[in-house]
């Protein structure tokens, strides 16, 4: 058992599942998408990435790529959940809320694609 | 680069999860604990003012409590938070610190640094393998010479020595072993400027792998490696080293001339060496009976040599198994009397104290010079460290194979043509020798006599070629004089003449120089940078043929006219 390997695919698992509980529901009602489910999501994808720092091997590189995408969607949906909450006079729109769900599917995407590359991994590389 | 990259991230990890893990805890913290606007109405927290506060309580500490006062809930958690982050950030800086700190990194960071430094280097430079004796020696010659060079050493504190000896060029070195392929790699091995490569390292095995990497890479590149051992020497030469120096064969050879032609020597060794010997050293008797002090590698080197001219030798040793099979044999060390007056010392014209102990040797030759006076001394000295006392032994000659070595392999890489003086010159008598030792002593006397070759042609003397495409015939004489006034003579003169594969030793002034001819001078050093800009300049050589300033601007044509 290697235990770098166990503790990368809880968090990356846990991170799809975050991702996954948060993107559900209706695209623009706030009340299917719990904020704090959304901040669980961003820290454990960071998390992710940081357990693939400094990885040499091609498919943890990917993965750490994969991990990268995913950051980028959520910060950047988190940047605009705080324009819409804190600095826009019409608060958070319906559009807005909507482009921040969207960004946190685009997400899931990469997280999904981060999983079946660590599928792989564990298949091809059988110990 | 990659290396240290991947290193610096791996290490950095676990500190950067931590901080992270610290900071959503403190940040989820606020948002969860229920506050007070400043009406007294209840608030919480949202995450956008959470980050905000942690971030600059994390760093800071500072600003105080913002959007409105806290609660004592908040304030709690507040003060657990300041020394959470805190914490995360020493941790993470902390280990930031110590993995610059470790060797292993630091070296990684200057084997880099120096890789790139060799590979941005756009102007031809030799690779020396070994900064001892010799390789200081050559890498400070070469400095002088304006050639760059790029130094691998085993050990860190003669990097450390290379670093403070003040060359003027900047050399740069790296403390790593030259046996393994990416290390030489590293200092240029592949570089299309890399002209040379010298291994002199004390192992004959590492200078054997440097000599095949290199051979084996770049089959034309000049390899130059010293050795200590026949086999080896035998092994370099099947691959086709350029140069093999060994340090006692050589020696050996430069003290047999010294006793069988002793102005032929001085010419060698004024030639050679940059401390020359002065002339007067030569009027000593060389020629008789010789003793030969310790027969080991040097002493058996010295007796192949001196056999070969018919020098009568006495051979001295305490081994007796090591005399078996010579002639003239005593046994003992020399360091008595007794032994030495056996060898017959009275009637001995030199001795050489050739031991592998440097105690032993120094009281070999005050011993002999106590018993006979006149004796040529020579003395082998084995430990860099005794330079002093021998410095002040007064012995003729002090066998360091180091600076041997080193003034071998200057000659070869400063001009080719030189070793081919060297080889011709040898077939000639001693009388030749002595002329032309007279004649170098009156333009150079004290000084170091340098020597340097030009080759008439449009790249190294485009002067020369433009004047004589213009029908002006171009003299020896034309360019041993002093540009700036055409009367005096520059200090030196012409040691060698090559033209189509023949060659004239001592030509006469009044050669006509062709393209295509090689010419080897001797003189001092300023006089080879004067020539320099005859051979290169037009308008001067123009001066040094007619004794006219040659006007080329069109006003002054025009002037000239009228």
């Amino acid at each position: 058992m290697n235990r770098e390997k166990v503790i990368y695919a809880f968090f990356i698992v846990l991170a799809l599942t975050m991702n996954f509980g948060f993107f559900i529901g209706d695209i623009d009602d706030p009340a299917h998408h719990n904020v704090y489910e959304f901040f669980a999501a961003i820290v454990v994808s960071i998390i992710c990435t940081m357990l693939k720092f400094g990885d040499r091997t091609h498919l943890g590189a990917l993965m750490m790529a994969t991990s990268l995408v995913a950051d980028m969607q959520l910060v950047i949906a988190a940047l605009i959940w705080g324009y819409g909450a804190q600095l826009s006079a019409n608060g958070v729109t319906n559009e807005m809320f909507s482009s921040v769900v969207s960004m946190s599917g685009g997400a899931l995407l990469a997280n999904i694609v981060s999983v079946i590359l660590l599928m792989v991994e564990t298949i091809v590389v059988r110990r | 680069m990659n290396d240290i990259f991947y290193l610096m991230l791996r290490r950095l990890r676990h500190p950067l999860i931590t901080l992270i893990v610290i900071y959503s805890i403190s940040i989820l913290g606020f948002v969860m604990i229920p506050g007070q606007d400043d009406q007294g109405n209840p608030w919480r927290m949202d995450f956008f003012h959470a980050i905000y506060f942690v971030s600059f309580m994390g760093s800071t500490i500072g600003f105080g409590e913002i959007p409105y006062a806290f609660t004592a809930a908040q304030r709690a958690w507040t003060l657990v938070t300041i020394y959470g982050t805190v914490i995360a950030w020493l941790y993470c800086i902390g280990s930031l610190l110590s993995l610059f700190q470790e060797p292993v990194f630091r070296r990684m960071l200057r084997s880099r640094s120096f890789a790139n430094e060799v590979k941005r280097f756009n102007e031809p430079f030799y690779l020396v393998c070994g900064y001892g004796i010799t390789g200081s020696a050559i890498v400070e010659k070469l400095c002088d010479r304006g050639v760059r060079s790029v130094v691998i050493d085993i050990d860190q504190e003669r990097i450390d020595e290379l670093e403070i000896n003040g060359l003027v060029l900047r050399v740069p070195g790296l403390c790593a072993d030259a046996s393994l392929p990416e290390v030489l790699d590293d200092a240029g091995l592949q570089h299309p400027d890399c002209i040379g490569v010298l291994a002199l390292t004390n192992d004959d095995n590492v200078n054997l792998s440097i000599s095949i990497a290199s051979k084996l890479l770049q089959p034309k590149r000049i390899v130059v490696s010293r050795t200590e051992s026949e086999v080896n020497a035998r092994n370099l030469a099947s691959f086709g080293t350029d140069h093999i120096i060994d340090p006692f064969k050589d020696y050996a050879e430069y003290l047999s001339l010294a006793a069988h032609a002793p102005y032929m020597h001085l010419v060698y060794d004024w030639l050679v060496n940059p401390f020359h010997r002065p002339l007067s050293s030569a009027y000593k008797k060389a020629s008789g009976r010789w003793i030969i002090c310790g027969l080991g590698r040097f002493g058996k080197a010295l007796y192949r040599e001196f056999a070969k001219h018919d020098v009568e030798i006495v051979l001295l040793d305490d081994n007796v198994l090591q005399l078996q099979g010579y002639p003239n044999t005593v046994k003992g060390l020399g360091t008595e009397a007794a032994t030495l007056q056996m060898a017959g010392i009275h009637e001995a014209v030199g001795i050489i104290a050739g031991t592998d102990n440097d105690a032993d040797n120094l009281s070999i030759m005050m011993t002999a010079r106590e018993l006979n006076p006149k004796l040529i001394t020579v003395v082998r000295q084995n430990l860099n460290s005794n330079t002093l006392i021998y410095q002040h032994s007064k012995a003729d000659f002090i066998m360091e194979p180091g600076r041997i070595i080193a003034n071998r392999i200057l000659v070869k890489l400063k001009t080719p043509l030189l070793s081919v003086f060297i080889a011709q010159m040898k077939q000639q008598d001693d009388v030749w020798a002595h002329t032309l030792l007279n004649r170098m002593s009156s333009v150079a006397s004290d000084e170091e006599l340098d020597s340097w070759s030009i080759t008439v042609g449009p790249v190294m003397t485009p002067a020369i070629c433009a004047i004589t495409a213009e029908g002006i015939e171009v003299k020896l004489s034309n360019l041993m004089k002093d540009p700036r006034h055409r009367k005096t003579q520059l200090p030196c003169f012409p040691l060698m003449f090559r033209r189509d594969g023949e060659i004239k030793l001592l030509p006469g002034e009044l050669m006509v120089l062709q393209e295509g001819d090689e010419v080897l001078f001797c003189g001092l050093a300023e006089a080879s940078n004067q020539m320099s800009w005859s051979i290169n300049n037009y308008n001067i050589l123009f001066y040094l043929q007619t004794g006219e300033e040659p006007s080329h601007n069109l006003l002054a044509k025009l002037l000239k006219r009228i």
